[in-house]
């Protein structure tokens, strides 16, 4: 990076986040602080709703699951629209028309307060471990490619959204996260842009689409029943609800976000905004990679992206393996830029037989590319067991720095703090928030009249989570898949959530006793079968949320019937 | 006590006059989207 591109980059991050301080500075209502301005219109919510999903690793690992396995992973968002529309008729009504701050307050008063506190708890420890990669994830890329200190990127970036989270709550987050996702669509555009427009001229759209489609990189829905498969169309839309529902619709960072607003409208409208773009905003991520991927069919390729941990140990004692291994990929390179030319001119031939022998080839030719980049993986192994041998995570970010040109790197690499940043806020917020409401005035019920105290209770909390999250990041080793590692940890936890809620909604008859002990008879079951099965991680959404369910019917039929007014008053 | 159900208000979008229309367009668009993405897959493979 030069200068011109830590201009782009700190003025962009640091002007957004003190416009975002100073703007809020003056939130002194608890209402507003916890839930944002009453103003807020349903373009804004789904922007915060977008942006606090979006996380820096979105923009980093995604492209990079389109460069390695394709677009495929699209299909984990198939249940998101349906879980929408479910929260948009049944979750959001309920909340707004109760008035509360938190999820959790809800159960707590369609239950009791041991469940509100289970509900909470469940939330807390998800979310606080995650909040730890979310700020760990991007650190550890973005310091690895440009050269950057680790310990300091995390600080840096975990100060920077403590400061104008503290300061302005819940209307500071929504404020600045606009403005993040205008740079982040604006960055991922123009890369876009660059990546078609470095292509070959005879190349277009459409060959590169056609070259990466044959090397099998947009086979975007499996209709495959296996559920050993990680992405199928079955699990994206069974799972994929599950999860989805269960993020939106009981996760504090998302409820949060549209909770507040000006009316009941513009938070439905928030959500359904949501709706219609994950997927084909997801789609073009991935295929970003696919295109990336298509560009370096084109050009010399590394043979593993994570240069500066290739190089680290090319330097070592086994450098004439790596150098080996270097010029045996440069060798198949080039022999698959033999085929994909051979296979090119059979397409223009129109002959099927010469273009299904030519595609074979090609394919044959990638496989053996493919092989050595395994062998270079086995080789850094060899060389330090602990080396990080996933490098589709530093696809993206390596490309943008290798290939990009000064002043557009220092905006993608805004994209990807402008992402961090944003969903970062909203989880402080929500931690925040949640500790707040759900524990510390749980135990002290006398201070929650207090309007000032809260709100100062509230920033202690919100700075607490911040720093909790930046000690995690720093003293923390991560999986090295890092977006399926937040969807795992997610998954685990969040069909329970669910089931508690969806309990709460529409099994009137099952009472507090009853739903506690049944989740925490669910959460141990997912645990034991997190540990034995291998099946999608997705599933356990869904076993979650029925082990809860049943468990807790079967024990409400030996326990005493709750009150019919509480349930009556509760339920839709 | 039962509380009176929430007045749901009209969504006030150009061409719904209930949310339940909203939430039709929203599933139509997201099947439109699965069949868009099959049809891709299939002719680029």
């Amino acid at each position: 990076m030069n200068l011109l591109d830590w201009v782009v980059l700190l003025g962009t991050m640091v002007g957004i986040a003190a416009y975002g301080a100073w703007r809020t500075r003056h939130t002194d209502h608890l209402d507003t602080y916890l839930k944002g301005s009453k103003t807020t219109g349903w373009f804004t919510i789904g922007v915060s709703v977008a942006a606090t999903q979006a996380s820096a690793i979105t923009f980093l690992s995604i492209p990079g699951q389109g460069f390695e396995s394709g677009i495929g992973f699209v299909q984990n968002y198939f249940g998101l629209p349906l879980a929408l529309i479910i929260v948009c008729a049944v979750f959001l009504p309920i909340y707004r028309r109760l008035g509360v701050y938190t999820a959790y307050e809800y159960l707590g008063r369609r239950f009791d307060g041991k469940t509100r506190l289970l509900g909470a708890g469940l939330f807390l420890l998800q979310r606080g471990l995650a909040s730890g990669v979310t700020i760990y994830a991007p650190a550890i890329i973005l310091s690895t490619v440009l050269g950057w200190r680790l310990d300091l990127t995390i600080i840096g970036t975990g100060l920077l959204v403590i400061v104008y989270t503290v300061t302005g709550g819940s209307a500071a987050v929504s404020l600045t996260q606009k403005w993040q996702m205008a740079v982040i669509f604006g960055g991922m555009i123009t890369a876009g842009s660059v990546v078609l427009a470095r292509l070959p001229e005879d190349l277009g759209f459409a060959g590169a689409a056609h070259l990466a489609g044959a090397l099998g990189k947009l086979e975007a829905v499996d209709f495959s029943l296996d559920p050993a498969k990680r992405y199928t169309l079955w699990s994206g839309l069974f799972g994929g609800l599950f999860l989805s529902l269960s993020y939106f619709g009981t996760d504090q960072s998302q409820v949060q976000r549209y909770i507040g607003g000006a009316s009941l409208r513009e938070g439905r409208l928030g959500l359904v905004f949501n709706a219609l773009l994950k997927i084909p905003m997801q789609f073009c991520i991935l295929l970003l990679g696919a295109l990336v991927f298509v560009f370096y069919q084109f050009q010399p390729a590394p043979v593993f992206h994570n240069r500066a941990e290739w190089a680290h140990h090319a330097a070592g004692p086994n450098g004439a393996t790596f150098r080996a291994l270097e010029e045996k990929h440069a060798v198949l390179h080039a022999a698959k830029q033999e085929q994909i030319a051979a296979w090119r001119e059979a397409r223009s031939s129109h002959d099927p037989a010469a273009e299904a022998a030519a595609r074979a080839a090609l394919v044959a030719a990638n496989a053996a590319t493919d092989a050595v980049r395994a062998e270079a993986k086995q080789a850094l192994l060899a060389a330090d067991p602990r080396a990080k041998i996933k490098d589709s995570d530093y696809v993206f970010i390596s490309f943008i720095v290798a290939q990009l040109p000064h002043g557009i790197v220092g905006l993608l690499v805004a994209v990807m703090i402008a992402a961090a940043l944003g969903s970062k806020a909203g989880e402080l917020n929500a931690l925040g928030t949640t500790t707040t409401i759900d524990l510390w005035r749980h135990f002290r019920p006398l201070a929650a009249h207090d309007e000032r105290r809260n709100i100062r209770v509230a920033k202690w909390f919100t700075a607490f989570w911040g720093v909790f999250a930046i000690g995690f990041a720093l003293f923390a080793g991560f999986a090295e898949n890092l977006i399926e590692a937040i969807n795992i940890l997610g998954s685990i936890f969040y069909g329970v959530v669910l089931g508690l809620f969806l309990v709460a909604f529409f099994l009137r008859k099952i009472g507090g006793s009853a739903v506690f002990w049944g989740a925490c008879a669910a959460q141990l079951l997912v645990f034991a079968l997190y540990f034995t099965l291998s099946i999608s991680y997705l599933w356990y959404n869904l076993i979650g949320c029925a082990a809860c369910m049943i468990i807790s019917a079967i024990l409400q039929t030996f326990l005493p019937r709750i009150s019919r007014i509480d349930a009556d008053a509760q339920t839709p | 006590m039962k509380p009176a159900p929430p007045a749901d208000d009209p969504p006030g979008v150009p061409g719904f006059r209930t949310w339940r229309g909203v939430y039709w367009f929203v599933f139509a668009c997201f099947v439109l989207v699965v069949v868009a993405l099959t049809l891709f897959s299939r002719y680029f493979a």
